[in-house]
């Protein structure tokens, strides 16, 4: 996975497990509204060694760059942050004193500066460097306006991991979720993916539940009981303006949209019983029945083709997960393992889904592969709900309780890195991790 | 205009609260600072008390006759505690949807009272304890209202003035993680429209 093209001077124990508590309030001043802390457990097998040096004149924008860059690569647990308290300022690639990063077993060197422009704007680079070779991996320069710097630190940050790892990073992308807040009210939020610059796309004083991403990362669909009854809404994140498209006699939730945005499943009960239809994104036209059953069929989930769906049935007896062709046909269940496996999502490589099974009296976030049906638990805590994969694949955002009250949580894909993302506002719930939007 | 004039006049005359509105007529109208009117004198009127304030001797108590009516009062059915409609709540065991025993006559009432008021509207809403996923919990409180509804369109009440929904975990009864307070978030509620 490694890709710098040494030999690994320092391998950590691949059991080796740490605590990091990072108060990002301490990092990012004032920007964010609700105090997050970002609890870290367990790491990667092989933790690249990291300096990210602070930026050049990063001390006077609101947002230190390299504090960002480092508290992404850290909640990966694929990085190991060297100690750069103590070095030189090292701005410029004929500044880098290779020969102290060595002694300190460090990989990589990111340097960088920040210029205010006269017009307002931010130019900001910076440069990888690989310690053993002395010789630049990666470099780049933004031009950003104040309200961008952050998201531009995220995409320094998702440049270095996809040089170093080997695979796209996720961290310039955003996750939605619903708080339930201490005055009972709802919010739907729009996040950075460290839970920061959290937006409230829409309040409700009636619950709103399952809220997804479209693949443009544009709009959103949900469900929301404003009406007194489940209804299925779009709403653009960039207009506010939104559409109730599946308000049928009955109940309708559980949307999921298609690979190419114009299409979502979604569960209504008009026929009676909760079924799977699909519909067009625009509202218009007659839900296409996908399959018949006596039995409950709900969460839909569209494979990265478009051309199968998952989704949970109880039409063997418990919930268990089943596939079914959008072109019609047989369902053909997938899980046997347990009388409880629900809420079913693709892997973005359509090659596994995460899931929810129940072991006892605990719910628990597991994988499973479709070629071999291995399944891997990766969480133990007790409820875990409403699993969700970053872009990559590397990790899943779910909802977890502690002390009885809601928080969001990731785990990576192989169970060996874990996150907690504690909020203050309130009970956090139904995250959903947005696609990687080109901007 | 004397914005300052004008509010002084208007507050003269509320002094004068009985006033007649001609009085107003009078008022002088003030344009660029000069004056072109000349304001009346103020006139004090005497004001009689709106409700003569009783002297304590004039205190009796007056025994008042029992109404008799000769209508009958309409007591709407739905809301006469007395009345079976009132009750609205149908409660499930763990992972079922049968209606027990006990509550048969309340869901045979309701399908009765939709089908003789033909503008009745109805709609039930499942619940579902909060253990397990969000959105199979909305498909098991589904189960639960249509279980009522069934029941009633099997009495011969019109589907179509029976509208059921499911409000899955959302809205619990009890917010408590007891089974004491499970038991009262599995269950049924039916509202008509309107309510």
């Amino acid at each position: 996975m490694n890709k710098l093209g040494q030999k690994r001077a320092f391998l950590y124990p691949s059991l080796f497990t740490k605590t990091l508590l990072l108060c990002l309030l301490l990092i990012s001043t004032g920007r964010a509204l609700a105090a997050m802390t970002i609890d870290i457990v367990g790491s990667g097998a092989n933790q690249i060694p990291i300096a990210i040096l602070n930026f050049r004149d990063e001390s006077s924008l609101q947002e230190s760059m390299s504090a960002v860059i480092r508290a992404d690569l850290a909640r990966s647990g694929l990085f190991k942050m060297v100690n750069t308290a103590d070095a030189k300022p090292q701005h410029e690639p004929e500044q880098v004193d290779f020969a102290f990063w060595r002694s300190r077993f460090t990989d990589a060197v990111v340097i960088g500066g920040t210029t205010a422009l006269p017009n307002g704007r931010f130019e900001v680079h910076f440069r990888l460097m690989d310690a053993s070779r002395q010789t630049q991996l990666a470099g780049m320069s933004y031009s950003a306006t104040r309200s961008q710097l952050r998201v531009t630190a995220h995409k320094i940050a998702d440049v270095i991991y996809a040089k170093l790892i080997g695979e796209p990073g996720a961290f310039a992308t955003r996750i939605a979720y619903v708080v339930h807040r201490q005055d009972k009210r709802f919010e739907l939020h729009v996040a950075d993916s460290d839970g920061f610059s959290p937006q409230t796309i829409l309040s409700s004083k009636e619950p709103i539940i399952s809220p997804v991403w479209s693949p443009d990362g544009l709009r959103l669909a949900y469900v929301s009981f404003e009406q007194r009854k489940p209804v299925v809404y779009v709403q653009s994140i960039v207009t506010g303006s939104r559409q109730a498209v599946a308000n049928f006699f009955g109940s309708n939730s559980a949307p999921a949209w298609s690979p190419d945005g114009k299409r979502l499943a979604v569960v209504l009960s008009k026929d009676g019983g909760s079924q799977i239809n699909v519909i067009s994104v625009d509202g218009g036209g007659n839900p296409q029945r996908l399959a018949s059953s006596s039995s409950i069929d709900t969460e839909p989930n569209f494979s990265p083709d478009g051309n199968s769906i998952i989704f949970t049935s109880d039409r063997g007896g418990s919930p268990q997960v089943y596939r079914i062709q959008v072109s019609g046909g047989q369902p053909q269940r997938l899980t046997f393992q347990g009388s409880y496996n629900v809420s079913p999502r693709h892997s973005p490589d359509g090659k596994s889904f995460t899931f929810i099974q129940r072991n006892g009296s605990r719910f628990n976030v597991a994988v499973q592969d479709f070629a071999t049906a291995q399944v891997q638990v990766l969480t133990e805590g007790g409820v875990d709900e409403s699993p969700s994969y970053a872009p990559n694949g590397r990790m899943i955002l779910y909802a977890s309780q502690v002390r009885g009250r809601g928080i969001l949580a990731a785990v990576s894909s192989d169970g060996r890195v874990k996150q907690r993302f504690i909020e203050d506002a309130g009970d956090v719930r139904e995250p959903a991790w947005g696609p990687i939007v080109n901007q | 205009m004397s914005k300052i004039m004008i509010l002084f006049v208007v507050l003269l005359l509320a002094a004068c609260s009985n006033s007649p509105l001609k009085e107003q007529a009078a008022a002088p109208v003030v344009e660029g600072g000069k004056t072109v009117g000349k304001l009346p004198p103020p006139k004090m009127v005497e004001v009689a008390p709106v409700i003569p304030s009783p002297s304590p001797s004039s205190l009796q108590p007056v025994q008042l006759e029992p109404v008799k009516s000769t209508a009958v009062v309409s007591v709407n059915p739905l809301t006469d505690p007395a009345n079976i409609l009132s009750k609205r709540a149908v409660f499930f065991d763990y992972d079922s949807n049968l209606i027990k025993e006990e509550y048969r006559p309340l869901v045979t009432a309701h399908g009765q009272y939709v089908i003789s008021n033909a503008k009745a509207k109805m709609i039930i809403q499942g619940n579902t304890d909060e253990r397990g996923s969000r959105e199979y919990n909305l498909a098991l409180g589904q189960r639960r209202a249509d279980a009522v509804k069934q029941m009633m369109t099997v009495l011969g009440a019109d589907a179509s003035r029976i509208e059921s929904v499911s409000f899955g975990e959302e809205k619990p009864r009890n917010e408590g993680t007891t089974e004491e307070a499970f038991s009262q978030n599995r269950r049924s509620d039916i509202v008509y429209q309107g309510e």
